[in-house]
């Protein structure tokens, strides 16, 4: 438990060097429609939730009427809090599946808000230069079939690096988590092997190889930060804000990309046309000579019906806002803004909010 | 064996009626009466008290044994999504740390209380270095976990590194140390029951009589004859009960392991390997545990218990033999 205070003040350490960057640009447009103190609870996702805290400050300077709290729970248990009517609004980077739609007593819709890569970070101290790995050799890594840093299959791939005979040690999220989620999905299209014997796609799996885990992203992040030879999923903008190495992968047409938002930034415009009227697109492997493999979307969970309007008012302003003005944070912050009409779409799914 | 002590105070009180000077027999007798109720009030207050929690931790985990049954020990998942709950690996780094802890602490421990007790130092000097050794024991578990991240474990990588690169193929030096991991837990779980068996083995050995050593001398042993063949085996059931109580500590301790073990659901015989213990599982995973994943954690907590309680009766049996064997000559 400690060692989560520790890696959050870490992680929060990382958020307050970013903040002030973007706080010289703010002028929001204030909502006319709420009126008297609205506080509003949401709770989710630890993927977005750097960008999301970073929109409620900003939003709510300018809005001194409303206030928003946001908890980083994780993708698994922000779902189950809305479902159960506990939180106004939920987050999660796994949308919800349609079993969870159906038990929504009040109905959802489902905002993507963002999109983000996940990012495969490592730390190796005596390795300098980009580290490269195909599909084959990082779905083998996380089926625990390839077992050390020196292995043939991995040197074949960076002739130039000198690997040291170290064992890999996974890092993975303890929590039910969205990141999970979309790594074992896209593990799950490019690997035969993983679909058919290996442990299946979900929030919460069992890791076959020598794995330790961590709770949330900034959890992961922390913990390869203080391993040597680990190698773990994250959120780009976490591992970034560690200075955390991160692998180049390759992608379905073959190439390997750097990641970072241009990648994902391509990746998303490349198949933006498939989103369904839902809005919930998962692309577990998304094509493009550009595109960064591993991409999601993650999404607010927004009741249908609110009992308090107000409350309704205050939340689908502030969605609004974070779908238009919003969007400009998402860049600096390491994460993909919403091609302009997938934008326009959720916002249209926002005004139906009721 | 848990009455043993019962039995000296009745038998110092019933045997010697008259111990006291008889000017106030009424006083004294209400004295005595009081003295004796408070006595078995508290006695019986500590035995409800334990009774009250392990029925309280029983009845949590009773949906989950009802559940798991006995294959809730032997399995190696812990999956809160699917409800599949299993400590087997938790088991194995509870038994595998408090064992090495023991092994190194216990070692360290006795030579200190020897080097504190068999005039090696002044003995104003030797309670200084009682003393500070005692104060190990006022550190917090905390304090122990943040020095192990940034002290122990970067000191301790490069050595483990190179033993899994020179000897990787003996199983206990299987993988590299990457951060968190049982090697730097046990070291400082050692370092944390030191204070205990030291402290308890320096009783044992000051409580023989001085004339047990000088006999030894007389007969004609050196220095280390004396300590090794007369002194340890004479302190023996005092040393055992104090490696008893420093393996029963290890056992339970959490924050410190829960911040250097790595939280790893396996079970691997390397040391090097990040591994889990129950006391970390449980302070770990109650935080945010939902209803189902709460009564799984009281399973645990009882399988715990049941360890502790297993490892206690094993040692104070050993001290009995122990007892029996050396101190009977006395």
């Amino acid at each position: 438990m400690a060692m989560r205070w520790l890696l959050a003040a870490i992680a929060a350490f990382g958020c307050t060097a970013v903040v002030p960057l973007a706080l010289g640009q703010n002028p929001v447009s204030a909502d006319p429609s709420a009126k008297g103190q609205v506080e509003l609870r949401g709770a989710g996702a630890t993927f977005p939730a750097p960008l999301y805290q970073k929109w409620i400050d900003v939003y709510t300077q300018a809005n001194p009427n409303i206030s928003i709290k946001y908890q980083g729970v994780g993708s698994g248990e922000g779902s189950q809090l809305f479902l159960e009517q506990k939180v106004d609004f939920g987050a999660s980077d796994a949308a919800l599946s349609d079993a969870q739609i159906a038990q929504a007593k009040a109905g959802v819709t489902l905002v993507p808000t963002t999109a983000g890569i996940i990012v495969l970070a490592y730390n190796l101290p005596d390795v300098k230069g980009t580290l490269k790995l195909s599909r084959d050799v990082y779905a083998d890594i996380f089926a625990g079939k390839i077992r050390q840093w020196d292995d043939p299959r991995i040197q074949a791939l960076n002739p130039d690096l000198k690997l040291p005979k170290q064992t890999i040690t996974l890092v993975a999220r303890k929590d039910s988590s969205g990141t999970t989620y979309a790594l074992t999905n896209h593990l799950s299209t490019i690997s035969e092997a993983w679909r058919t014997q290996g442990p299946g796609i979900g929030k919460l799996i069992e890791w076959p190889g020598i794995s330790t885990v961590a709770r949330g992203n900034e959890g992961v992040a922390g913990r390869i930060k203080h391993s040597w030879g680990s190698i773990g999923y994250v959120e780009y903008g976490f591992a970034k804000r560690l200075g955390l190495p991160m692998v180049y992968l390759q992608n379905k047409a073959g190439r390997y990309v750097e990641p970072g938002p241009q990648s994902g930034q391509a990746a998303l415009a490349a198949n933006v046309n498939q989103v369904p009227s839902n809005l919930r697109l998962f692309l577990p492997d998304p094509d493009g000579e550009d595109s960064y493999p591993i991409i999601t979307l993650t999404w607010l969970l927004l009741h249908n019906h609110y009992v308090e309007p107000q409350k309704g008012m205050a939340l689908k302003g502030f969605v609004d806002w974070a779908l238009t003005d919003g969007q400009r944070f998402s860049g600096d912050m390491g994460y993909i803004p919403l091609p302009a009409d997938l934008a326009m779409r959720a916002r249209a799914a926002v005004d139906a909010v009721q | 064996m848990l009455g043993e002590p019962w039995h000296r105070i009745i038998s110092i009180t019933s045997t010697d009626p008259d111990r006291s000077p008889a000017r106030h027999p009424g006083g004294d007798y209400a004295l005595d009466r009081g003295f004796r109720g408070i006595a078995w009030t508290s006695a019986a207050l500590i035995l409800a008290l334990v009774a009250y929690i392990i029925v309280e931790i029983g009845g949590k985990a009773l949906p989950a044994i009802a559940e798991y049954g006995f294959g809730f020990l032997t399995s190696t998942t812990w999956n809160v999504q699917e409800g599949h709950f299993g400590i087997l690996p938790e088991i194995w780094g509870t038994l595998y740390s408090s064992l090495l802890a023991l092994i190194l602490g216990g070692v360290f421990g006795i030579t200190i209380a020897i080097f504190l007790t068999q005039d090696f130092l002044p003995s104003r000097l030797a309670v200084v270095f009682r003393t500070i050794i005692e104060l190990l024991a006022a550190i917090p578990s905390v304090v122990f976990g943040l020095w192990g991240i940034y002290v122990l474990i970067p000191m301790l990588r490069p050595a483990a590194n190179w033993l899994h690169e020179e000897f990787g193929v003996v199983p206990f030096f299987g993988t590299s140390l990457s951060g968190p991991g049982l090697a730097p837990a046990a070291l400082v779980l050692a370092i944390m029951i030191l204070p205990t068996v030291a402290s308890i083995s320096v009783d044992a050995l000051r409580q023989i009589p001085y004339k047990v050593k000088e006999a030894a001398y007389g007969m004609g042993t050196t220095r280390w004859e004396a300590i090794l063949k007369v002194m340890l085996p004479t302190a023996g059931s005092g040393i055992l009960a104090a490696l008893v109580l420093g393996f029963g500590r290890a056992l339970g301790e959490t924050m410190a392991l829960a911040m250097l073990i790595g939280n790893s659901n396996q079970i691997s015989l390397s040391l090097f390997a990040p591994a889990n213990t129950l006391a970390a599982l449980l302070a770990s995973n109650f935080p945010e545990a939902g209803e189902v994943e709460v009564q799984a954690l009281m399973y645990a907590a009882l399988a715990l218990l049941a360890i502790t309680l297993v490892v206690n009766i094993v040692g104070l049996a050993a001290m009995k033999f122990a007892t029996r064997k050396f101190e009977a000559e006395r």
